[in-house]
């Protein structure tokens, strides 16, 4: 019973942490509505920013240092703070007004930039925090020893908590950021000066992560991996909680932390879907958040009429198809390698731009339908001994009934919420990968997937399943039912209203969507020869999106134009840089600034206005 | 109708052409090196310094076989589908006459099934799994490290001299974790059969909830410790050990602990006593290490890490078995390597003929503290060629 009892106290301070590192990230989302996929690399400044100047501070006299250390917090959490703000003024500004997760493309172009800058500046080695003698101390609790930062840990998270709720419900500046938070419109035409709300609330947000970072020290080092380790799990207590709500952070972490601590001491290899199953189960029960209210997005933009594909696009479809076809001739077998990924990531594109685009269901979590298919050819060959090419067709089959499954629950929900439990399943298709090693081969994989085909026709085969499986989604988007998908995402009332069976155009969707990726991650098995969990990871998820949000989500062509450019880019820049990272990041916050509808979106922009140009 | 088509195919045909037919006689000698350089930098910088020092050397000495070495060297981002296809951009492109390289386990394994496929020789570097040579292994496939089974063998010599019964084990809960922790069960019930293994951990790489696990170790009253977590995991594990006691008398054995890319990090909290693997540095004063060490600090000015020396030791791993081969045609070569012998930072060692696996061993002591930081003393240099299964076994595990 004393063991239980620390046990849980130990987790009280573990979820302490991880609700300083997400209050600013649910502050942010509030009021911006970004979803700051940078949270982490303020966090990571912090931690860094705090292990070089902490030690600076004077060690003299002893009973003062933990002053000192919380002065030097402050500071650093000041600084990390100010680099939000200008990270607002200097990017986030210029593209609040673009809808749909826009501003997700362009943090995650400041996530790469970092990585790199931090490995320039800080080296490669995980740098430690010396701990003062009271840092190491610990008191007796119950018979054990505990440490006495995890006790400052509990503390500073309830006063957080407790200065939070004091700004936000008693201080003016609270009522406007609630005013905010609630409805944007509203508290902008009543004078609101929304500008300087939202860089404060951007600067608030990132010092709270700066302050994360530097409290993460005295029980570890600054390290280049902090930012990915922080945001995913920092994005799960948010919307557990419900997102822009501080006390259900607080609550959603607090719970995590004391459930993950608990729970390896009854089943230690948990660890990987701990987080996950978490937010699985209260989404599926409560689709708002522990403590969220269902804000009704209002789809104010007009999106595009879809008429028939005007004759230029069709044109230039053709030639590329047929440049496509003719390329086993004309270029050699590197080349050949990349164009397979290529189409791969077109179709994987475009099956996720059939849900997020037309269905209006962002997914997080897109890579599960990749993962499966692939691990369905993967196990199909392994333990079926099926022949080439019987595994092709089970793949979208295997993805696309689970996303079926699946799908009784998503269409559910909304918006992020939605997004987020593609996410939570994502991340226990992984686990399952990663963790089943009798079946899966674990994070080895399963390996001697090769076709029984030459280079060339193995291209065709993926030309043929890609391709024609991206136009096949568009045939289908063009049909009565895509016409019926987007009256659903545009108003679902009035298409209830007309008769529509709005739950099951989704569900229809999101099978269908799913499938089509697992079709991609067939191909992608048998181009690789291998499957890895990493298919179904959250990095490529990430990647589907980036994908779909370069290319432009309100055009048909969009996922195939930034499938393209996508690969392209991060393939070359892989090739020819070490710091390709950086270079990336950078060209993604060129084209986010430059082309903020996307660059499909801006070519139909730049052919003018037509009627009927829904390319 | 014809014509067009036919000036089409032979238009392709000679794009299709390798753009250079190159002179075997006096062209460097070209190594496709992939490597996890942007995802795990603490062990893959030091890494290619490393072989970038042994390539000046090798080169600075006249080469092998009468040409120099060239280094084709890429990142793979972590992942092994992209080292997979940069595996054929660097044949493909860049004619390599060989791949080597590679930190993760999975993208050794990716990049090995490859050059199985396309029967090209790959010189696998730092990627542990046992799966590399046994399960997974072939004509074509070399690597140069420990493997994890070795360095658990190495650590069970020591491990079982110690009085303890009662163990508990923590590792990160991946393929790496779990055969450590698989094969120190095992090797440990041979060589002590009284001892039981009572709590195991399995915290998520890179995000160990540290207090949680030490405080579970802790409840079991374990006698003895096995801990398989590395890099950040390992520092907070060590401090939250600290703190809550959890190490005050009792034995700990901890892979990979000793070398300093993650020994440097616990700072002055490195605990006293552990038994680890790793690499000493200085304090190995061999003549081998000592030229080693001379020349890293005269190019780099600093101290080389575990990283650097295998970095080095790749390339005169390959130049060892160039010789032997006395070609780059790879058939020779996939002959050649097996039992061709090599020099290294740690002395001499081979490629087994058996199962392809080098003898580079590594080092096994315990921790210190010295002068505020942590050091490995009481260490001995433990021969890998000591710390495999007996033949019979390993030609079970391998397909023939």
């Amino acid at each position: 019973m004393d063991f239980l009892f620390v046990q849980v106290l130990t987790g009280l301070a573990s979820g302490s942490a991880l609700f300083l590192a997400a209050a600013g990230l649910t502050v942010i989302f509030g009021v911006t509505r970004v979803v700051n996929f940078s949270h982490g690399s303020l966090v990571m400044l912090g931690a860094f920013l705090g292990v070089t100047l902490l030690p600076m501070l004077p060690r003299e006299p002893e009973w003062f240092a933990p002053m000192w250390f919380a002065l030097g917090a402050l500071g650093c959490a000041a600084a990390v703070g100010l680099a939000g703000a200008v990270l607002e003024m200097t990017l986030l500004r210029r593209i609040y007004a673009v809808p749909e997760l826009f501003q997700l493309l362009a943090t995650f172009g400041v996530v790469l930039m970092a990585q790199d800058a931090a490995l320039w500046i800080w080296g490669a080695n995980d740098i430690p925090l010396p701990r003062p003698r009271w840092m190491r101390g610990a008191v007796e609790i119950a018979g054990q020893r505990f440490p006495v930062f995890d006790l400052v840990l509990i503390g500073v998270g309830l006063l957080v908590l407790g200065l939070l709720w004091f700004m936000l419900r008693r201080t003016r500046l609270g009522v406007l950021i609630r005013a905010a938070t609630e409805n944007r419109v509203m508290a902008g035409a009543l004078g609101i000066n929304q500008r300087a709300l939202f860089t404060g609330v951007f600067a608030l947000g990132s010092a709270l992560a700066g302050l994360a970072g530097v409290l993460m020290l005295p029980s570890g080092s600054a390290n280049l991996h902090i930012d990915l380790t922080v945001i995913a799990e920092a994005f799960v207590v948010v919307v557990v909680g419900g997102m822009g709500s501080v006390p259900g952070a607080y609550v959603a972490a607090l719970l995590i932390g004391v459930l993950q601590a608990v729970g390896i001491v009854f089943l230690p290899k948990i660890t990987l879907v701990m987080v996950f199953l978490v937010m699985g189960l209260v989404l599926a029960v409560r689709p708002a958040g522990l403590f969220g209210t269902v804000v009704t997005e209002s789809h104010a933009v007009a999106h595009a009429f879809v008429g028939p594909t005007p004759r230029a696009v069709l044109w230039l479809g053709g030639a590329a198809l047929l440049l496509a076809l003719l390329a086993p001739l004309l270029a050699g077998p590197y080349a050949l390698t990349v164009l397979t990924e290529a189409l791969v990531a077109v179709l994987f594109a475009a099956s996720l731009h059939f849900m997020m685009g037309p269905g209006g269901m962002a997914s997080f979590g897109h890579a599960a339908w990749f993962g499966i298919g692939a691990y369905a050819v993967g196990l199909a060959v392994k333990f079926l001994a099926l022949p080439f090419p019987a595994p092709l067709l089970l793949a979208p089959l295997a993805a696309g009934v689970l996303a079926a499954v699946l799908g009784l629950l998503l269409v559910r929900l909304s918006g992020v919420y939605l997004a987020m439990l593609t996410l939570a399943f994502a991340q226990i298709v992984w686990a399952v990968c990663f963790q089943w090693v009798e079946i899966t081969g674990g994070d080895n994989g399963i390996l001697s997937l090769w076709p029984p085909l030459g280079a060339w026709g193995f291209y065709w085969l993926a030309l043929a399943v890609c391709a024609g499986g991206a136009v096949g989604l568009r045939l289908v988007l063009r049909a009565p039912f895509g016409v019926a998908l987007r009256a659903t995402r545009d108003s679902e009332l009035r298409a209830e209203a007309v008769g529509l069976d709005t739950r099951r155009l989704r569900l229809l969707a999101v099978t269908i969507a799913g499938a089509a990726s697992g079709l991609s991650g067939a191909v992608f098995a048998y181009a690789k020869g291998s499957v890895f969990p990493g298919y179904a990871a959250i990095p490529h998820s990430v990647d589907a999106l980036l994908m779909v949000l370069l290319g432009g989500i309100q055009t048909l062509s969009g996922p195939v134009v930034g499938a393209v450019a996508y690969t392209g880019l991060y393939d070359v820049l892989l090739q020819v840089t070490d710091s390709w990272r950086f270079v990336l990041g950078l060209v993604i916050l060129g084209l986010v600034l430059a082309f903020p509808h996307g660059l499909a979106g801006a070519a139909l922009r730049w052919w003018g206005r037509v009627p009927g140009t829904g390319a | 109708m014809t014509v067009t088509r036919r000036a089409l195919l032979a238009g392709g045909a000679v794009l299709a052409m390798p753009a250079i037919v190159r002179a075997q006689g006096d062209a460097p000698i070209r190594i496709g090196e992939i490597n996890s350089y942007t995802a795990i930098p603490s062990f893959t910088l030091p890494y290619r310094k490393g072989w970038e020092l042994a390539v000046e050397q090798v080169n600075a000495a006249g080469g092998v076989l009468g040409r120099k070495l060239e280094v084709i060297s890429r990142d793979d981002a972590g992942k092994p589908q992209d080292a997979v296809r940069i595996a054929g951009e660097l044949l493909d492109e860049q004619k390599v006459d060989m791949l080597g390289g590679t930190f993760l386990s999975n993208i050794g394994l990716a990049v090995s099934d490859f050059a199985l496929q396309r029967k090209r020789l790959f010189v696998g570097s730092e990627p542990l799994a046992d799966a590399l040579v046994w399960e997974k292994g072939h004509r074509y496939g070399y690597r140069l490290r420990p493997s994890t089974y070795m360095q658990a063998a190495m650590l069970v010599d020591e491990a079982a001299k110690l009085p303890a019964k009662r163990w508990v084990t923590v590792a990160p809960n991946y393929e790496y974790g779990q055969s450590a922790v698989k094969w120190f069960k095992a090797l440990m019930a041979k060589a002590r059969p009284d001892v039981s293994f009572v709590e195991e951990q399995w915290p998520a790489l890179g995000k160990i909830d540290a207090g949680a696990t030490v405080q579970a170790l802790a409840a079991a009253k374990p006698e003895a410790i096995f801990n398989v977590t590395f890099g950040p995991d390992l520092t907070n594990f060590v401090r939250q050990g600290n703190t809550r006691g959890l190490f005050e008398g009792r034995g700990v054995v901890s892979l990979l602990t000793g070398e300093p890319e993650y020994l440097d990090p616990l700072g002055d909290e490195c605990p006293a006593g552990w038994i680890v693997t790793g690499y000493p540095g200085e304090a190995v004063e061999t003549p081998a290490n000592k030229a080693f060490i001379a020349a890293y600090k005269a190019k780099f000015n600093e101290m080389p890490k575990m990283g650097s020396v295998v970095g080095h030791a790749i390339i005169t791993s390959i130049v060892g078995g160039l010789k032997k081969s006395g070609s780059t045609d790879t058939e020779k070569m996939a002959d050649g390597f097996a039992g061709a012998g090599f020099e290294t930072p740690f002395g001499p060692a081979m490629f087994r003929a058996i199962d392809h696996q080098g003898t580079l061993g590594t080092f096994v002591g315990r921790t210190a503290l010295k002068g505020g930081k942590g050091v490995m003393v009481d260490w001995r240099y433990a021969d890998g060629a000591k710390y495999l299964p007996p033949d019979d076994e390993v030609r079970k595990m391998r397909p023939s």
